[in-house]
């Protein structure tokens, strides 16, 4: 990676760390033994299943929360204090300032998400008493909604790179509960004709699919998942991930810091 | 070689939310810095001072014109690790201590690591932060922030460095020492832009200064060179409380302190006063050249003494070409030369 995009990356982590960000990983914590304990009591043979889906809906949640309310600020926040005045003066491009700030959110989300998904392991164990292959989904799962906070982490930066946090968070909020309904959307477009389906057919492809992303069901049910489905889902987040950013580049390029 | 020339350089916004219309932020600006010079740049707030230096720092883009430092083109990033710059009113990462912001600055600056650390201890002691150098940024009084941002700006040991106000925000002492550190990069060998709307500053520190209003440039060159540009001034002193008519009618701003009387009038109109003061035999007491300063040709320059409106006056500093009456002094007349 290009040192100075580490360096704002660390930066960016560094700040969000002490800004303490990771104090959420407290509250799951909490909520994770709260939860293995109580189902533990009143659940008869679902006990897996539930822990599975209060650990990997926590963890998107958390991680949602994380990744529109910080990313929304990562430019404007820099630009209304202008320490980003400071930055860009230097030998620091544009397009590595946006890059960097992208690489460190992703970064502190990461490390987030590892934590968590340690918690949910752990409650799996105390509720199954053993861990076994088909645990395997629920880090697929896990990985899934580390793709996914690629994708709103993106957004949000997008939208910080021209307007106010307060619209970002409007519009990259509005974008994950569109995004998480995408399949629908599709079978709308695929009900309707002539102009409406070509509106809905782009809107439902210009969104992002986060409902591909979403395997919470099959993980809590242990049904295995495909390698091609990995691959695929990987391709695509990365692919929408990098075309976001660039147009988030693309606009903070031209972006006079008045 | 120029260390800064800046060609036509000119900013229009266009501000309004439905119906935009433009508005000049600043007009075509030609002006060149000598290399080594220290180069005031003054102006009241909305002047355009910081419009210009966001322009070479690209932060904004020009709306036409060009400007190159050092030879380089703004855009080119050889230049910009040759230069320091001070925003106005700093504001740093809060979580950062003084130490980790000035290590991850001297990083993207691209100073080696095995230099980097000595530099910071240097450059802290320097801004007489030495002791605060491991407190979070967020505990700084503004004071310390102005001082960390100048120490920021100088880390990477740049040949040019931009400051924008670098006094705001500082004690006396405080003002005095940043005062020494300009001074002290100037004997390095360094050039130094700064702006500033407090005169006594730019008088006491700079080779040149620019004076800018309502974002036109409206002169530039040596302190004294604008100050011998103007109409000379004498300050007249005499026995008595009364002023005569022919001294009246002239609409001279007369003021009485204790039993003299004090007048500050352009030099052409001397002899008319002193005949006038000596028909009505009245002592003078004292005649003296007053020494034009900046401010005069600011005032001047401005059409009327303009409010900062920062608490900080323009006009607040002991370079006053006329000076305060004492406490017990009133005016006694005053119209139009």
């Amino acid at each position: 990676m290009n040192s100075r995009v580490l360096h704002i990356a660390v930066n960016t982590f560094r700040e969000a760390v002490r800004d303490r960000v990771l104090y959420n990983l407290i509250a799951f914590a909490l909520l994770m033994s709260a939860a293995a304990v109580l189902v533990g009591m009143i659940s008869i043979n679902i006990e897996r299943l539930v822990v599975v889906h209060l650990g990997l809906t926590a963890i998107s949640f958390f991680g949602t929360v994380i990744a529109i309310f910080i990313g929304i600020g990562l430019v404007s926040k820099e630009i209304e204090k202008r320490t980003l005045y400071t930055v860009l003066s230097r030998p620091v491009r544009r397009w590595e300032f946006i890059a960097g700030k992208f690489c460190g959110l992703t970064g502190t989300l990461v490390v987030n998400t590892f934590f968590m998904a340690i918690g949910v392991f752990l409650a799996l164990a105390y509720v199954s008493h053993h861990l076994n292959s088909f645990d395997f989904a629920v880090l697929v799962a896990v990985y899934f909604i580390v793709l996914q906070f690629l994708i709103i982490t993106a957004l949000a930066l997008f939208f910080s790179s021209f307007s106010s946090p307060l619209l970002s968070a409007i519009f990259a909020f509005a974008l994950f509960v569109i995004g998480s309904f995408a399949e629908d959307l599709r079978g709308f477009a695929g009900m309707t004709h002539g102009i409406a389906r070509w509106l809905a057919t782009g809107a439902a492809y210009l969104v992002p699919n986060l409902s591909a992303l979403n395997i919470v069901n099959q993980a809590g049910h242990g049904q295995g998942v495909g390698a091609g489905l990995i691959l695929f889902n990987s391709a695509y987040a990365l692919v929408y991930t990098l075309a976001v950013v660039s147009a988030a580049v693309v606009v903070f390029e031209r972006r006079n810091l008045k | 070689m120029h260390a800064i020339e800046i060609l036509g350089l000119e900013k229009t916004y266009r501000v309004g939310f439905w119906r935009k219309r433009p508005k000049q932020a600043l007009r075509p600006l030609f002006l060149t810095v000598e290399e080594g010079q220290i180069f005031g740049f003054l102006g009241p707030n909305g002047a355009g001072k910081t419009t210009t230096l966001k322009l070479l720092m690209g932060l904004v883009f020009p709306s036409a014109g060009t400007a190159r430092i050092l030879g380089m083109e703004l855009d080119d990033r050889r230049m910009k690790a040759q230069i320091g710059f001070l925003p106005e009113q700093p504001y740093f990462y809060d979580h950062l201590t003084a130490r980790e912001l000035l290590r991850y600055f001297g990083q993207l600056s691209g100073v080696e690591a095995r230099q980097l650390g000595r530099r910071v201890d240097r450059v802290l002691e320097r801004v007489g932060l030495q002791e605060a150098g491991g407190v979070e940024l967020r505990k700084f009084s503004k004071g310390m922030l102005q001082r960390v941002g100048i120490a920021q700006a100088i880390l990477h040991e740049p040949r040019v460095v931009f400051l924008d106000e670098p006094m705001s925000g500082l004690d006396p002492m405080g003002r005095f020492e940043v005062r020494s550190l300009i001074e002290e990069l100037k004997s390095e060998g360094k050039t130094v832009f700064f702006s500033t709307h407090i005169l006594s500053d730019a008088e006491a520190l700079c080779d040149r200064v620019a004076v800018l209003h309502l974002g036109e440039l409206r002169g530039v060159a040596a302190v004294e060179e604008l100050a011998a540009g103007m109409q000379a001034k004498v300050e007249i002193v005499w026995q008595g409380n009364s002023v005569p008519a022919a001294v009246q009618a002239l609409g001279i701003d007369c003021r009485t302190a204790g039993d003299t009387m004090r007048a500050v009038l352009p030099e052409e109109h001397q002899d008319f006063v002193l005949e006038a003061l000596i028909r009505e035999h009245l002592r003078v007491i004292s005649l003296t050249p007053v020494r034009m300063s900046l401010e005069d040709y600011f005032v001047a320059q401005l059409g009327e003494p303009v409010s900062t409106g920062k608490g900080d006056s323009a006009f607040g500093q002991p370079l006053r070409s006329i000076p305060e009456p004492a406490s017990d002094s009133e005016p006694v007349g005053r119209a139009r030369l």
